[in-house]
């Protein structure tokens, strides 16, 4: 009886004037899909013949590897060795070859802790600035994403609502996030007018270099937290209920729960996320750059800004410099990584 | 199956390729930013040149203003330029420019342009080549809510008055009317340079022909009325602070009646009519005076044509019809610049306007044109001027929030210029 009726529906189908105009505009696709995979097998039958069917894994692995050294690996090496030349030309053939020197006028300084005493002030106050970004920001980050995490992992009303919104910000472009903050904060902002509404005096938020160094670490928290919430989420969905089930028993409170269950178990994820928020934090520019501009005077420049700046803003744009800048980022990103991992290691020995 | 996907490659090359074989007219593309209307008016006498010239079709890319400052040096480094370009930062620049000089009437550029041309010219030049044309000559001045002084009741300061008794009046103006701001000045050294003249600037040090701000007291002088400006709060924050490394113009607090005074320069005229309209009456006052001079600081935009275009001898032909006598007078006439071009300044400028406060305008303007200071025209010709101009708010706004002190902000200007002197090899 079924095969009766899925024949009915065949011939029902083929007389849909739909379904023939459909068919027809699908065989040029079809017939230019087996041209094209036809192609690609002639190609790959000759290499076959000629490394031997065992070395075939290369050639996969081949074009994905083209990608990365041209866009990743290519662009490192060069810029490693733009750190090594002077002068404001872009060419490598019209830059000459300086050895150390960027590297010198970087760390030169009568007092570390006083950046007006450096040759290079703007890079010392842009690392000291980066830090303190990356402290609060990483942390504020890492407990606000907990706390989310914990709060939609429970079983409220709207879940799925909630999960949505707090991932929103997520899929928003940095820049789109920056001008949005920055039509809120500025002097006749929506967040003024709803202070002046209330009676309360408006604040000059965007001129204040304390303000804006709170407004920065908060948005970026709140831009990025999704994120790591998510990841956090499906952490805690990985631990078995059958431990606090048996906690319970056992007289744990919530506290005790948090912190003898969900805690240890979490860290792993904990550490995935706290590597990448630190590493998303240092590299901190784009929504920043858009929303102070590096101001209020340098309070929210930081690293990656100095390195625009540098080679690309300024009107005598020093390459070499900018490209020694990027050089001591990743030496301090590798160094935070390694730590990390270190840390992690250890901790699962334990 | 072989045979067939080679003559599908094939095929499909053609199938690409015929199109662009196809088209006959060569493209140009001009990188462009606007202060007022000039892209529109540019538009228009471009669509009647490609009428006259099928040939060539111009392509004219808008930009921001940050845009030519920031990415057009990059793109013409690189050589992956546009083929002309609207430029301010003339010296810096000039090197990659293209000299158009076999390709037009030098004698008619010469007679027309001839006190500027040298302003685009590169310094590897022997002095006859022509890089570009001036769209407009500009010079910095303040404008001024006439009808907030008339609400006051004080009386404007009248010709000669300093920048003191200019500050008084119109504080004296905002507190009578309410008015949140009494002065303020774009985010540019350029435009405290004009003031730093009168103040008894001189900026540069004869024997090297380079500039020197570290002893230079009207630079310091203008300097710190700017910086005394934001202690009284007379001037909207907002404007150098917060703007990191950005030029910011306080043009929206004037035409939105926030502020009584507002130095800026000829190039706004256009928008206080469209943007002011009647809402209230303004004016332009002429410079005020310091114990040096009275002066304003020259500058403009160019109009060049990029050395490494494929199309040199179309690019010419299209600069050559943007600098003719009549295509030129109606740009300016309805741009409302003042033209650089002394052949249609001579013959004068119907500038096509009704408002009264803009016509007077550009007259003040115009006349203060021959009161500029050796000093200030001599800086807009220095190669390196746009790193003052640009290092400069940078620094002061540095200082305005507490991070060092002015001493500090001179001396780093001064290194910054040092470095780019240094790196050019002079």
């Amino acid at each position: 009886m079924s095969q009766i009726g899925s024949s009915r529906k065949f011939q029902m189908d083929r007389m849909n004037p739909f379904h023939t105009i459909s068919t027809w505009l699908s065989f040029p696709f079809i017939w230019l899909t087996k041209l094209f995979l036809n192609a690609i097998g002639i190609v790959l039958d000759r290499i076959q013949g000629w490394i031997g069917v065992d070395r075939m894994g290369y050639v996969f692995v081949l074009p994905n590897l083209l990608i990365f050294g041209t866009f990743v690996l290519f662009p490192m090496l060069l810029n490693f060795y733009y750190a090594f030349t002077g002068g404001t030309n872009i060419f490598l053939d019209d830059r000459p070859f300086v050895g150390v020197d960027n590297f010198k006028i970087l760390l030169d300084c009568a007092d570390y802790l006083n950046p007006n005493t450096c040759q290079e002030d703007l890079f010392w106050r842009s690392f000291y600035n980066t830090f303190g970004f990356v402290i609060y920001q990483v942390i504020a980050t890492v407990i606000f994403s907990l706390i989310t995490a914990m709060a939609l992992n429970q079983k409220i009303i709207l879940r799925g609502f909630f999960r949505s919104v707090f991932f929103y910000p997520v899929l928003l472009s940095p820049v789109v996030v920056g001008l949005i903050w920055k039509w809120i904060l500025q002097r006749r902002g929506v967040l003024n007018a709803i202070l002046i509404a209330f009676g309360i005096e408006a604040i000059e938020f965007t001129t204040n270099a304390d303000w804006m160094r709170f407004w920065v670490i908060f948005i970026s928290t709140w831009a990025q937290m999704g994120f790591y919430t998510l990841i956090l989420l499906a952490g805690l969905q990985s631990i078995p209920s059958e431990l606090y089930e048996a906690g319970q028993m056992d007289g744990a409170g919530k506290l005790d729960s948090f912190r003898k269950i969900t805690l240890p178990l979490l860290m792993p994820t904990m550490f995935v996320v706290l590597v990448l928020s630190l590493i998303r934090a240092v590299q901190v520019f784009d929504q920043v750059f858009v929303l102070t501009g590096g101001g209020p005077g340098t309070a929210t420049h930081y690293m990656v800004q100095y390195i625009y700046r540098t080679a690309f803003s300024n009107q005598a744009r020093f390459f070499g410099l900018a490209a020694a800048a990027s050089v001591v980022l990743g030496v301090i990103l590798f160094a935070f990584t390694m730590f990390q991992l270190w840390l992690g290691q250890r901790s699962e020995a334990a | 199956m072989r045979k067939m996907f080679v003559l599908l490659s094939i095929l499909a090359v053609l199938v690409m390729v015929a199109p662009l074989a196809a088209q006959d007219a060569v493209e140009l593309r001009i990188a462009w930013y606007n202060d007022g209307v000039e892209g529109d008016v540019l538009r228009d006498l471009l669509d009647r040149f490609e009428a006259e010239n099928p040939d060539i079709k111009v392509v004219v890319d808008t930009v921001a203003y940050q845009v030519i400052l920031d990415n057009l040096p990059l793109q013409l480094e690189a050589g992956e330029g546009p083929d002309m370009a609207r430029i301010t930062n003339l010296g810096g620049l000039s090197k990659y420019f293209l000299d158009i000089s076999p390709y037009v009437d030098a004698e008619y550029w010469n007679n027309s342009f001839g006190a500027t041309l040298a302003w685009t010219r590169p310094s590897t030049d022997d002095g006859d080549g022509i890089y570009g044309m001036m769209t407009q000559l500009t010079i910095t001045g303040p404008y001024v809510n006439k009808t907030l002084f008339e609400q006051a009741g004080v009386e404007l300061p009248g010709e000669g008055a300093t920048w003191d008794d200019w500050v008084a009046a119109t504080t004296a103006v905002a507190e009578a009317t309410g008015t949140p701001y009494a002065i303020a000045i774009d985010r540019s050294g350029h435009r405290m340079a004009g003031p730093a003249v009168s103040l008894g600037g001189t900026f540069f040090n004869e024997e090297t022909g380079h500039v020197n701000l570290v002893d230079d007291a009207g630079y310091r002088a203008a300097a710190e009325m700017v910086l005394g400006w934001h202690e009284a709060e007379i001037t909207p924050r907002e404007i150098w602070v917060g703007t990191q490394g950005t030029y910011a113009a306080a043009i929206d607090q004037f035409v939105n009646g926030e502020l009584v005074m507002y130095m800026s320069g000829s190039w706004q005229v256009n928008n206080m009519v469209t943007r002011v309209a009647d809402a209230f009456d303004w004016i332009v006052v002429p410079n005020p005076c310091g114990p040096a001079a009275c002066t304003g600081l020259p500058g403009g935009a160019a109009l060049a044509g990029i050395a490494d275009t494929e199309y040199p001898e179309q690019v010419a032909r299209v600069m050559d019809y943007l600098a003719s006598e009549e295509v030129y007078s109606e740009f300016s006439a309805r741009t409302l610049f003042i033209p650089a071009h002394s052949g249609v300044a001579a013959a004068g400028v119907d500038f096509q306007t009704d408002n009264a406060d803009a016509k007077a305008a550009i007259e003040t303007f115009t006349a203060q044109v021959g009161v500029l200071a050796d000093t200030a025209i001599a800086l807009q010709g220095y190669a390196f001027n746009s790193v003052i101009w640009r290092e400069t708010p940078n620094r002061l706004e540095q200082v305005i929030v507490g991070e060092i002190t002015l001493d500090e902000a001179i001396a780093f200007v001064q290194a910054d210029l040092d470095a780019a002197i240094a790196a050019a090899g002079q």
